[in-house]
């Protein structure tokens, strides 16, 4: 996949991000006014100043006026973008080649989600769309869920040894969430508490699945030589790397639920954009996109992390713990966060923002940091029949 | 009346489910009795139970019908036809008539009549969902089940030798549209009316057949009025009366005489005479002679005893939700929408037929069917692949708790099946505990949901039995 990437020629120089949760108080419209006016004070900027905007919402809206309207932008443009679960990402991404071909000095990313208002505890698709009724009818949880058997089977994990595995996944986010005044779910769970939780969909329980949550995050770009104009400690990007898959893994009996192969094209691709060849030694830390616990086990194979078949060891071992080798989701997660769908993607970038800036607070700060390099990763859809973004971003130019 | 005309192929079909009917008796102290009733699947109704006994009498003859007559007293739509619901899921050419027999238990036989004294090849089939309110005889004693006969000429094995019979307009049972409790007059006035009217159909039967009483080798009675039918039985004359059934399956109303007249023909020997007799609403009575070609075409569908064999029980409050006796608290998720009928009209093939497409190229197997192949990218170069009688097997599969559907959890599998086509879909009629990777599927046409009064057809899979 030849893709030539942007590397280092756009800098982040700003974020924002509001706390997630249940914000029965605020709308969209607080939201997202909460997170840019965060991002716009760090760095003395002014809506006016920007641009051009950038907004991931999957829910929250339909059009650049959900965000032009409670900002008062005036002839500004705002480019509504939606690419499911990856909706925040892609904000950035496309803003960050905006800005990259010139056509813009200053742009700004804005992610938001407006989730609980629906009156349903999980996400309740915003597609309304006419179908012939053929299509699945199941939760997303449902369809992870069935990735755990199949990766047992195939490795030789047994049922027991998995519930230990993902009940790790599950611990280790919920420990580093703990330590995160933005986090919805700030507390610890134990093993026993997370193998012991009510079902909710094949072998996983509560605590196998994300929460849902309301909230918003923001970047602010611009070209990397103009980045000191404004922070001494801008963020470089080194690559940006999206697949929509062809859905043929639901079509094709030669998948089998173990790996997700979006993920893994966007990967390469990403190494390749940013000149990254041992992803495990050469990053300081990743986020990626733990909707459930066995989507973050083969993420990690997926990404390069761990070799096939090995992640469920690396995992019990204490590799991606917060103290580990490569710390996963240092910020605790869709686990702990929750998931609003247009604003996770940019949540993570602001973790790889506190964390390459040594601005993360010490019980969660990582023991890596002098790699210099996060990955944000996040997927959209389901095995089989999904959307991967992976975006790489440095603390030094090179 | 051509000496060849008669039965080409018949099937019946009785769903998974048995309501152990002292279960009745155990909740609410009355109603009930011994054996079992079978019980249709929440996701079942007239037009799927139709398709299904259908599909399984297509199966064993190469013959295909002119038209199609679908009978049942519990249509799933009334102004639609349903006929054409399962012309559809059999994937019959647009030239074959489709048409509704609605709404009388009488009208499954009388479509079966109409379609022997036809000329051309016509499939009759019946499919009954039967019930009343909880602890009524109409609740233990009915059940649910359907039946499919293929009529015409050529290679019978059971020629049509005779018939007759005789209508009377006097009220034994009714139910006004909407109602689900079926009424009876006393029992003993319809008795009365019944048996001369059906001596006199089957006297005149004989007659139109050339033959005497000691020569029917099995007579079938049945209808809905059990004291009736046990009386006729006996002053018949004839050699044996058929087993009806009503301890195991239950009366199956519209369906069932022509699921009695399959499990005849599945257990008879060549040269035998068999007495179709059917009372409700007057008397209708068929003859038949079995011929050689059953013998050569037995085994070429499931039989009706091989079901019997596979069944699960399920409880009596389950029974209540599924028949919308009792509602059970949904899903906290939204209802699914009611289902687009133009999108629906152009996948027709694959929602109602589960048509695939494959790749003339790469030979690579499209479900739902593609234009552009997963292998090789050829655009527009696919022809239709017929899945429903393909078998599969599970490669992963999950329970859903917490998704919609009206009858919660949702069990669904990713199947792979024999001709190395995939689909991720929905499991029924399967007992979760026993689910295992590997297990061996078939599919089955069932009603997802109904949404805004439009049923939801589709296909789901069941795990192979027998």
């Amino acid at each position: 996949m030849p893709s030539h990437g942007i590397k280092d020629r756009v800098a982040i120089i700003s974020m924002g991000c509001t706390p997630f949760g249940e914000h029965w108080d605020k709308g969209a419209d607080d939201l997202m006014i909460e997170s840019t006016k965060e991002a716009f004070d760090n760095v003395g900027l002014t809506k006016d100043d920007i641009d051009a905007y950038w907004l991931g919402t999957a829910m929250s809206g339909m059009s650049g006026l959900t965000l032009s309207r409670p900002l008062q932008l005036v002839g500004k443009p705002v480019t509504h973008v939606i690419n499911h679960c990856a909706t925040g990402s892609e904000s950035l991404r496309n803003a960050a080649y905006a800005v990259a071909s010139g056509a813009y000095d200053l742009a700004m990313a804005v992610g938001v989600e407006k989730v609980k208002d629906s009156g349903y505890q999980g996400l309740v698709g915003a597609s309304h769309a006419p179908s012939d009724g053929t299509a699945r009818t199941l939760t997303a949880a449902a369809m992870f869920a069935m990735c755990a058997p199949a990766y047992g089977k195939k490795f030789g994990v047994s049922d027991t040894e998995m519930r230990q595995v993902l009940a790790h996944i599950a611990q280790k986010n919920h420990y580093n969430g703990a330590r995160n005044k933005r986090a919805q779910f700030r507390r610890e769970v134990s093993i026993d508490t997370i193998c012991n939780a009510p079902l909710m969909a094949g072998g996983l329980g509560v605590y196998d699945c994300s929460g849902v949550a309301d909230g918003s995050a923001s970047a602010i770009i611009c070209r990397a030589e103009d980045a000191h104009k404004y922070t001494d400690k801008p963020l470089y990007i080194k690559a940006l790397s999206f697949v929509a898959g062809s859905c043929s893994g639901n079509a094709d009996p030669g998948y089998d639920y173990t790996w997700f192969p979006e993920i893994n094209m966007a990967g390469k691709d990403a190494y390749q954009q940013a000149g990254i060849t041992s992803p495990r030694e050469q990053l300081a830390m990743a986020e990626v996109h733990d909707c459930f616990t066995p989507a973050e086990l083969l993420i990690m194979e997926d990404l390069g992390f761990a070799e096939r078949g090995t992640a469920w060891k690396e995992v019990l071992g204490g590799t991606f713990d917060l103290d580990g080798d490569l710390p996963i989701n240092p910020d605790g997660g869709l686990k702990s966060f929750g998931h609003p769908v247009g604003a996770s993607g940019l949540r993570m970038f602001f973790e790889a923002w506190l964390q390459l800036r040594r601005e993360a607070p010490d019980e969660r700060s990582i023991k890596t940091v002098d790699r210099g390099l996060a990955l944000c990763h996040n997927l959209g859809g389901y095995p089989g029949e999904m959307v991967s973004f992976v975006g790489i971003v440095g603390n030094e130019l090179g | 009346m051509s000496a060849t005309r008669g039965i080409l192929a018949a099937a019946g079909y009785v769903p998974y489910r048995r309501l152990q009917r002292s279960e009745i008796s155990k909740l609410f102290g009355s109603g009930g009795g011994k054996g079992t009733r079978s019980v249709a699947s929440y996701d079942e109704d007239t037009t799927t139970m139709g398709v299904e006994a259908a599909r399984l009498a297509l199966a064993g003859t190469d013959a295909r019908p002119a038209t199609l007559l679908f009978a049942t007293a519990d249509p799933a739509y009334l102004e639609k036809t349903n006929a054409t619901t399962i012309h559809a899921a059999l994937r019959l050419d647009a030239d074959i008539a489709a048409f509704d027999a609605g709404g009388a238990v009488r009208s499954g036989i009388g479509a079966l009549q109409v379609a022997l004294r036809s000329t051309e090849p016509t499939l009759v089939v019946a499919s009954d969902l039967r019930g009343g309110l909880p602890t009524s005889i109409d609740e233990s004693a009915s059940g649910d089940a359907a039946s499919a006969i293929l009529v015409g000429e050529g290679d019978v094995i059971a020629e049509f030798i005779g018939g007759a019979q005789r209508s009377a307009e006097f009220i034994d049972r009714w139910r006004t549209p909407g109602d689900p409790r079926p009424r009876q007059w006393e029992e003993r006035f319809g008795e009365v009316q019944y048996l001369p009217l059906a001596d006199e159909a089957f006297r005149a039967a004989l007659k139109s057949a050339d033959i005497e009483a000691a020569q029917v080798d099995v007579a079938i009675v049945t209808g809905p009025h059990a004291r009736a039918v046990k009386a006729l039985g006996g002053k018949l004359g004839v050699n044996k009366v058929a087993d009806d059934l009503t301890g195991v399956v239950g009366q199956s109303g519209t369906a069932h005489a022509a699921l009695l007249l399959t499990h005849e023909l599945e257990r008879a020997e060549p040269g035998q005479v068999i007495a179709l007799v059917h009372i409700c609403d007057g008397a209708d009575v068929l003859l038949f002679r079995t011929t050689d070609a059953l013998a050569a075409k037995r085994g070429s569908s499931r039989s009706i005893d091989a079901q019997l064999e596979h069944t699960a029980d399920i409880g009596y409050g389950k029974y209540l939700s599924w028949r919308d006796v009792v509602r059970l608290e949904p899903p906290r998720r939204p209802e699914p929408n009611r289902i687009s009928a133009s999108i629906s009209a152009r996948t027709r093939d694959f929602k109602y037929g589960f048509v695939g497409a494959q790749d003339r190229g790469s030979g690579a197997p499209h479900l739902p069917p593609q234009r552009v192949s997963r292998e090789g990218g050829a655009l527009d170069d696919m022809e239709p692949l017929p899945m429903s009688d393909v078998e599969g097997t599970i490669s992963t599969f999950t329970i859903d708790r917490i998704a919609y559907s009206p009858s919660p959890p949702i069990a669904f599998a990713v199947v792979d099946f024999d001709n190395g086509a995939r689909l991720p879909v929905e499991l029924c009629d399967v007992d979760t505990s026993t689910l295992a990777m590997g297990d061996k599927v078939e599919m089955t046409f069932r009603r997802l949901f109904t949404a805004d009064g439009i049923h939801n057809y589709f296909w789901k899979a069941r795990p192979l039995r027998g």
